[in-house]
């Protein structure tokens, strides 16, 4: 630890490069907490969207016209509008609604609560989309094969359908999940401590802007080229003979 | 409604009158016909004469207009029909075999009972290799179907089929998907399965197999049944000139 100490204080006395985030304590906890909660935010919100995303596609096949449309509105709403726009509607408008209409006070959720539930809402709208895509492109025959063997509705769409479907669209869903990921940062409106915010922080405390956006970038590289990692991994282990390709 | 228990001696399958349209099109105009335990019938016509229609109305992959179709004494078009019940009864084999792609044969074979009947997972597997012994394809167990030839996964299709303990077996045109050198090891799995008493409604154009395995043989044109009779006087002695002209065209 002392070795790297040293050099970033040498970094810094002889070329002017301030990277306090190795040297100060209280500037590196702040940060790895900032990207922690990105990490943390990314992974909750990833998965509640995947979750939005199965029901969706599920309810998209309802008989139901109207829970249809109610689907396809949801999808409509949340395609169409700016993520930030969207965060701000859930931590200003629908938290003081809820908050006087349930009588709480100080909030329903904090930030960082409705980042999860507005980012999770903004991916699922378009995971939606994909998955209804991947399930569209199943066989028919495939799904009838399954039904003369007694399958019901749900038992096809989980057995058969939907890990079909996944394999067909995990490309673009691969698309959506790293949007997502790169989306988190809108949490920065609603004071998120997440990396661009603990970042802010520390350049305005140090004046080390140009350091700090290195940092920055050097760190959402790191994040996306993980997820496209796990992704692809995930893709391999989801390949089979003679499906697909 | 409680109907009188099923008996062996009535007919398992009874097809009475029935007619089914695809909008104006009318696919079947009165279709008759019945099937007891035990036997193997055949149904055989040109393309478009509503084969697969009136097959695929006995499981209730497609609704009737009119008419009536029991299974063991159970009204196959009834609002409350339990369809599982059903469908567990009624095995059914298509001609694109259309094997579940993302599992092996064996778990294509065991899914069914498992995730359906909420059977026992070892006794389903035991079954299902003896299954995978039955339609002769031993070693094949953990290969998935893209990898395994037209035969092999029609072959494991009717495994399927069979884990689910069907009461009657329904083959819609198997072998017309295959090379004419698989063709053969499918019909020999049929026919050992007709052989041990199942009962069998095979669509198919197969015209020596059709009278070497089935007691009865149906002749479908434009959704009516014109001819129908056992295998030696129908194909020999056959009255009707469109059963004439078919015969004359495909032998
Ligand atoms: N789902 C459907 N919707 C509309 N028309 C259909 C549908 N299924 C079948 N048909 C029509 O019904 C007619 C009978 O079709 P069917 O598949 O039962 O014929 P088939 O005797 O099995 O023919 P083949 O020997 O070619 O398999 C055809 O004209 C077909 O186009
Ligand atoms: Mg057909």
């Amino acid at each position: 630890m002392d070795v790297i100490w040293e050099f970033f204080r040498w970094l810094y006395d002889t070329q002017g490069i301030n990277l306090t985030i190795f040297y100060d304590d209280l500037d590196r906890a702040r940060f790895l907490k900032g990207i922690w909660t990105t990490i943390h935010l990314s992974i909750v919100a990833i998965v509640i969207s995947l979750m939005i995303g199965v029901a969706g596609a599920w309810l998209q096949m309802s008989k139901m016209i109207w829970l249809r449309n109610i689907v396809q509105g949801y999808i409509q709403f949340f395609r169409n509008t700016p993520p930030l726009i969207q965060l701000y509607f859930f931590y200003f408008a629908v938290d003081a609604t809820l908050s006087s209409v349930l009588g709480i006070k100080g909030g329903v959720l904090d930030g960082y609560g409705w980042a999860v539930v507005s980012l999770s809402f903004f991916a699922g709208a378009f995971n939606v989309e994909i998955f209804r895509a991947g399930v569209e492109a199943v066989p028919q025959s495939t799904v009838e094969a399954a039904e003369a063997l007694g399958y019901n509705r749900l038992q096809v769409y989980r057995y058969v359908t939907l890990p079909l479907a996944f394999r067909v669209c995990l490309p673009a869903l691969n698309n959506n999940l790293i949007n997502l990921l790169k989306t988190t940062t809108v949490a920065y409106a609603i004071a998120v401590p997440e990396t661009i915010y603990v970042a802010n922080q520390i350049w305005s405390d140090e004046y080390n802007v140009l350091e700090m956006m290195n940092v920055v970038w050097v760190i959402y590289i790191s994040l996306v080229g993980f997820l496209v990692w796990l992704m692809h991994k995930w893709e391999k282990s989801l390949k089979v003979p003679g499906f697909g390709q | 409604m409680n109907l009188p228990a099923w008996t062996a001696d009535q007919p398992l399958i009874s097809i009475k009158d029935v007619h089914k349209s695809f909008g104006d099109l009318e696919v079947l105009k009165g279709i008759s016909l019945d099937v007891m335990k035990g036997e193997v019938i055949c149904i055989i016509g040109p393309s478009g004469s509503g084969k697969s229609t009136l097959i695929r109305c006995i499981n209730a992959l497609i609704d009737i207009q009119a008419g009536s179709i029991t299974v063991e004494g159970q009204q196959v078009h009834d609002a409350n029909l339990d369809k599982l019940e059903l469908r567990q009864k009624v095995g059914m084999v298509f001609q694109q075999y259309n094997l579940f792609p993302h599992k092996t044969a064996l778990e294509n074979i065991m899914m069914a009972p498992v995730v359906v009947l909420k059977e026992n997972q070892q006794e389903v597997e035991t079954r299902a290799r003896k299954l995978i012994k039955k339609v002769r394809l031993e070693g094949k167990e953990d290969s998935y179907p893209g990898e395994l030839s037209g035969g092999q996964q029609q072959r494991v299709a009717i495994a399927r089929s069979l884990a689910m303990r069907p009461d009657v077996m329904l083959f819609d045109e198997v072998t017309a998907a295959l090379d004419p050198e698989t063709v053969k090891e499918v019909l020999v799995t049929i026919k050992e399965l007709a052989a041990d008493g199942m009962t069998c409604i095979l669509v198919t154009h197969e015209m020596g197999f059709a009278r070497e395995i089935a007691d009865h043989i149906y002749f479908t044109d434009r959704g009516v049944i014109v001819e129908h009779g056992p295998p030696a006087t129908f194909f020999d002695d056959a009255k009707d000139p469109r059963t004439k002209e078919f015969l004359g065209q495909i032998l």
